[in-house]
């Protein structure tokens, strides 16, 4: 099997015996919860501010996932092997992301809709708030493993890594946002596929280039 | 000339002269500068004396800017020559790019409030600007979080050049998003909008903005050489 075919496929499974999504879907409904709880519970209101409120809890719930991707690699000599193998890094980056993506990112898409109707979003807008958020979770996690490989090596980065990587959050979340509240959908549907696609084919070019660092 | 200067004695002893007369220049410019923007240039037809508040915030905008794309520069340089004193510089001119962010920001508000009646307007302009200003935060907290010096230095090169992707968005959200924040009236394609009168005073405020830069990154640069020399120093003098 190939290397990337490997690298998923352990990812998947240390994400799994991790508690798989579960910790990060509590997180996002936890956070989801303190809209209403901190808006106030008009109906009107939360109408049209709540909906993109689940972009931030996504976001969040994404960013916290992120602060362990490199750490235990880094920690326990895997990374060191990662850089042996004749794979190119960018390529093991790219199954990792794609591993998160797929055990925490779409999980959380889905989750996305319960959380979309809490937050009084038209039922027939929660299908393609569901699909807005996989698209942003993919960018999230393609600008995210910049964030998480610069910080590896730092103890308790969980901080400076959030500093880091929450700016780079900012186009996804405006587009994604503009999603669930309804305006110009098509439009920022396209948007946010380019940030997907932009931040999963750059983002781990950098990300490998700070890992190559963190392994000298 | 970069190259003649690669050489930190060199460097020292060009530092030496050149901080404190790119300091002096800063001084006798914003002491034209800052009389001539506040007492001697014409109140605006509209605004009136609030545009003021332009001779300082437009050249901190400027030359925050400026300095990232020098951030970027020397970042650049440092990865792919690995070049010692290009990451001293970037990680001296950090701070000063950062502090000009903040006035920018600052002020922006105060004018905002009487021109536009509102302290703060999520547009184009400002929200890049924001953050690009945090994008400093986290460059400045990615050099002081990691302690191997020359890991710190490329680690954050890689962060710097990614995060210079917001520059162009800086500079052209006034164009790209209508909303706000006037467009560009100095670099236009048809010739500057500005008065005359106002030109003057904002130019002479933007060179000393562009001085005090250089001089603050240089004495910024001097202080992280010498305070390596002491570590080395101390070094030595523990092995002996």
């Amino acid at each position: 099997m190939s290397a990337l075919g490997v690298t998923f496929k352990r990812e998947l499974a240390l994400l799994w015996a991790g508690g798989g999504a579960l910790a990060p879907l509590g997180y996002f409904f936890g956070t989801a919860m303190l809209v209403p709880l901190a808006m106030g519970p008009d109906r009107a209101l939360l109408q049209t501010a709540g909906p993109p409120l689940v972009w931030i809890a996504a976001a969040l719930a994404m960013l916290a996932m992120l602060e362990r991707l490199f750490q235990s690699d880094l920690e326990d000599g895997s990374l060191e092997q990662m850089l042996l193998s004749p794979t190119p890094l960018e390529g093991i980056v790219i199954a990792k992301a794609c591993a998160l993506w797929v055990a925490i990112g779409l999980p959380l898409a889905l989750a996305g809709a319960p959380v979309a109707i809490a937050l009084q979003a038209p039922v027939e807008r929660v299908p393609l708030i569901v699909l807005s958020l996989a698209l942003g979770t993919a960018a999230f996690t393609g600008v995210g493993v910049i964030g998480a490989a610069v910080t590896a090596s730092v103890k308790r980065g969980g901080v400076l890594l959030a500093l880091i990587v929450l700016p780079m959050f900012a186009p996804p979340i405006i587009f994604g946002a503009s999603v669930a509240s309804g305006e110009d959908v098509g439009a920022a549907l396209s948007i946010l596929a380019g940030c997907a696609l932009a931040a999963i084919a750059l983002g781990p070019i950098a990300a490998a280039a700070a890992l190559r660092l963190q392994a000298e | 000339m970069f190259a003649f200067l690669a050489n930190p004695a060199r460097f020292m002893a060009f530092s030496a002269w050149a901080a404190p007369i790119l300091f002096a220049g800063a001084l006798i410019l914003f002491a034209t500068g800052i009389p001539w923007a506040l007492f001697y240039s014409p109140p605006d037809y509209q605004m009136g004396d609030t545009v003021r508040i332009m001779y300082v915030h437009v050249p901190a905008a400027w030359w925050s800017m400026g300095a990232y794309a020098f951030l970027a520069g020397a970042s650049f340089v440092s990865l792919v020559w690995r070049h010692v004193l290009a990451d001293v510089a970037a990680r001296a001119a950090a701070p000063v790019g950062a502090v000009f962010a903040a006035i920018c920001l600052i002020t922006g508000s105060l004018w905002g409030a009487p021109t536009w009646g509102t302290w703060w307007e999520w547009d184009g302009r400002m929200t890049s600007m924001l953050v690009l200003f945090i994008t400093y935060l986290g460059y400045i907290a990615l050099w002081n979080a990691i302690e191997d010096e020359e890991r710190a230095a490329r680690l954050a090169a890689i962060l710097c050049l990614v995060g210079a992707i917001n520059l162009p968005i800086v500079k052209f959200s006034v164009d790209w998003w209508s909303t706000l924040h006037q467009p560009a009236s100095i670099m236009r394609s048809g010739g500057s909008a500005i008065n005359g009168e106002m030109l003057g005073p904002l130019l002479t405020m933007g060179g000393a903005y562009l001085l005090l830069f250089g001089a603050l990154t240089l004495m910024n640069m001097r202080a992280a050489i010498f305070r390596r020399r002491v570590q080395s120093a101390e070094l030595r003098k523990a092995q002996s």
